[in-house]
């Protein structure tokens, strides 16, 4: 689509806090010419709501959260609950819009299609579905996305089930919706190396937005 | 007499097939004074939220739409009384 330069950070496994200290560092730097910087880390078990998100999609007390030391952090981005855990690779992607026609639904299309073409090198077949966000793998969600735009620098992204601890999920009702997730763990049935997922990710996203 | 001129704040094109968004806060209120490229509402669509800045230096004259409510691209959301003309 565009010639620019491409900047990763693998963060490793990273407070959420951290990372979102380092998402709006980025984005200035972005809006001041910086060139479309990847964030790629895994988070320690953290609850998110996103702006229109409903507490009641939580579905454990604040005992159990302690009990499970999970934060719950509410943000500036569309979509409802969603949970980090390790295991799971989450992509802050901090992209300059006005240099991909100011366009929110194309973006976050795109996104979802470079999780597809991901999943697709480990013989995954997944999909995105119409009036629902996130990639599918039959009725099952194996990644979530979830943006916010300022100045059209776009910022938070995406998280891809890869080895997640699946029950996690049962302490929510994800997007508010009832919905089962799943991970590449799951569907082959054995572990993946998260760092060819970063690898598989970085080059299918460069497909896309390079 | 001298007229002043009013900056209108407007709801951009989102993108294709993006007809409306919710305006989920004000980070204003009327009188207040603002500055050109300050954060003034967060709108969320579909799995996006997106923030209109300002457009000028000067006083939040009126905000034409609530918390809550749904807005077609387009609108204009909000005046601006620039504070030199």
């Amino acid at each position: 689509m565009n010639t620019t330069s491409l900047k990763i950070q693998d963060l490793g496994l990273i407070n959420y806090q951290e990372t979102w200290a380092l998402q709006k560092e980025t984005v200035a730097a972005v809006l001041e010419g910086a060139p479309l910087t990847v964030l790629l880390c895994e988070h320690p078990l953290v609850l998110t709501l996103g702006r229109l998100a409903k507490e009641e999609y939580i579905l454990v007390d604040e005992n159990e959260l302690q009990k499970r030391k999970a934060d719950v952090v509410k943000i500036d981005r569309g979509g409802e609950v969603t949970l980090h855990a390790p295991g799971q690779l989450v992509i802050y992607p901090i992209v300059d819009l006005n240099q991909y026609g100011r366009d929110l639904k194309a973006y976050l299309e795109n996104l979802e299609h470079v999780i597809i073409d991901l999943l697709a090198d480990f013989g995954i077949l997944a999909t995105s579905i119409e009036g629902r966000r996130g990639v599918w793998v039959k009725e099952r969600k194996i990644a979530s996305i979830g943006i916010g735009v300022r100045k059209w620098v776009s910022f938070h992204g995406l998280a891809i089930n890869v080895n997640t601890d699946l029950r996690e999920f049962q302490m929510i009702k994800p997007c508010g919706l009832d919905v089962h997730m799943t991970s590449i763990q799951e569907i082959l049935g054995y572990p993946v190396d998260l760092k060819e997922v970063k690898n598989k990710f970085i080059q299918h996203f460069e497909k896309i937005f390079l | 007499m001298k007229y002043k001129t009013l900056n209108e704040v407007r709801l951009p094109e989102l993108g294709e097939g993006i007809e409306k968004a919710t305006l989920a806060a004000w980070f204003f209120k009327e009188g207040d004074t603002v500055k050109d490229g300050d954060d003034l509402a967060e709108f969320v669509t579909d799995k996006a939220s997106f923030v209109v800045s300002c457009n000028a230096d000067g006083i939040l004259a009126k905000i034409l739409f609530k918390e809550g409510e749904n807005v077609a691209v387009g609108a204009v959301l909000a005046i601006i009384e620039p504070s030199k003309n």
